[in-house]
């Protein structure tokens, strides 16, 4: 493909890698990608967030390096050193949380360290980064982070209006609120999941339909 | 150094806080293969011993690193050993039965990213556990990893038949069955304690 072509083609395709993170492929809930830090640190809105915030760096940067390197790295090993730059930053994510805000780094525990092994990012890495220019694969990066950061979010949020009464730590309902301490106990995450998938599956069969 | 009998870290590790249905480690494949119950046996043994091999290497690794005042490697060399045992196990297994190679495709190197391997060498890291009870944590979690993996694989065979809404069919429909599971193994809560 010539220069030109590519540039002239970029400007529209930039904002539609941004866009499908969003929702058409969203990396929770349609691809259920990353499902473990997804279940396990959305027990309160504020953890939701940050797991995502952490997440949506360390794929961004990896996507910039593993897309600066695609011309360089052999094939054959291209895996093994994808894992090795995304270890990378994930270790820098970790020491940065720990110094911003120690209590964040304990309710988090060893769920920042377990971003390497997030399939979200090494399958971006993989089947985007290690394809396109780097500009692009940072609006993929931005996507898919942002997608996936609202997924999180989405579900942190039900979990602890449900579990807690609360949202960011601040009670919305009256004191005689009984909270349902399941949802913030692990079977909550499978369950408020599943829902959450049965109503974009509704939603994406309803658009076919008409 | 911590004082907890080898039962006890066993049972934590496999019932009372399986990796599967308490901290969602593994959860891809757990998705992923449990369709069937003869993959899903099989799946569980790999990880199994990844999880035992990696589990042995992550002590050694971390003793190393200690010595040598260089914590900031442990997350580079615990990936690097999982990736290395994980190659030597599909070499193994495409050697031995290429039916289960074929049965098993992608999941087979996903192992690498599977989270519990990684979760089992970090847990008992934090948890600075000796080299024989790191030996049977790693035992207890793939236990756990196995159980939860075949009692999800017998289910969903059974529901194959069942007439569920259209909606709920796939990740849906598993994702409800886990957290039943789920709830039925806070039953186990206090009995490693």
């Amino acid at each position: 493909m010539s220069n030109d072509s590519a540039s002239s083609k970029q400007k529209v395709t930039s904002t539609d890698e941004f866009i499908k993170g969003l929702w058409r492929d969203n990396p929770v809930f349609v691809q259920v990608l990353g499902m473990c830090p997804v279940l396990a640190v959305s027990n309160t809105a504020i953890n939701a967030l940050a797991m995502g915030l952490a997440t949506a760096f360390v794929l961004l940067m990896s996507n910039i390096l593993v897309s600066l390197l695609r011309n360089f790295v052999p094939k054959q090993v291209r895996i093994a050193s994808y894992i090795l730059i995304i270890a990378t930053f994930v270790t820098v994510t970790d020491y940065a949380i720990q110094a911003i805000s120690v209590e964040l780094h304990k309710s988090l525990g060893a769920f920042i360290s377990l971003i390497v092994v997030n399939c979200l990012i090494l399958s971006r890495a993989e089947a985007f980064a290690s394809k396109n220019t780097v500009s692009k694969s940072i609006f993929d990066a931005l996507g898919m982070g942002v997608g996936f950061t609202f997924a999180l979010f989405c579900l942190g949020a039900v979990r602890e209006i449900l579990g807690n009464g609360s949202l960011f730590d601040i009670a919305l309902f009256p004191n005689g609120f009984q909270s349902w301490i399941v949802m913030i106990l692990p079977a909550g995450g499978f369950f408020t999941l599943a829902i959450w998938l049965l109503i974009i599956n509704k939603i994406q069969t309803r658009k076919t339909k008409s | 150094m911590n004082t907890e009998s080898l039962g006890a870290i066993f049972l934590n590790a496999c019932l009372v806080n399986n990796f599967v249905l308490a901290y969602f480690l593994g959860i891809c494949p757990f998705l992923g293969v449990s369709g069937k119950m003869e993959t899903a046996t099989k799946m569980g043994a790999a990880v199994m011993f990844v999880m035992l091999i990696s589990s042995m290497c992550a002590y050694g690794i971390h003793a190393f690193l200690v010595a040598i005042d260089a914590p900031f490697l442990q997350l580079i060399s615990y990936i690097v050993v999982i990736a290395s045992t994980v190659q030597l196990v599909e070499m193994f297994i495409k050697k031995i039965s290429p039916a289960l190679f074929k049965s098993l495709g992608i999941f087979l190197p996903l192992i690498t990213t599977n989270c519990a391997i990684l979760g089992v060498a970090l847990f008992q890291t934090n948890k600075e556990y000796g080299f024989l009870e790191s030996i049977v944590y790693a035992l207890g979690a793939g236990a756990g990893f196995t159980l939860a993996l075949v009692l999800i694989a017998g289910l969903r065979e059974q529901l194959n038949f069942a007439d569920v809404p259209k909606i709920s069919k796939g990740t849906a429909l598993t994702l409800f069955i886990a957290g039943i599971l789920s709830l039925c193994f806070m039953g186990f809560a206090g009995l490693g304690a």
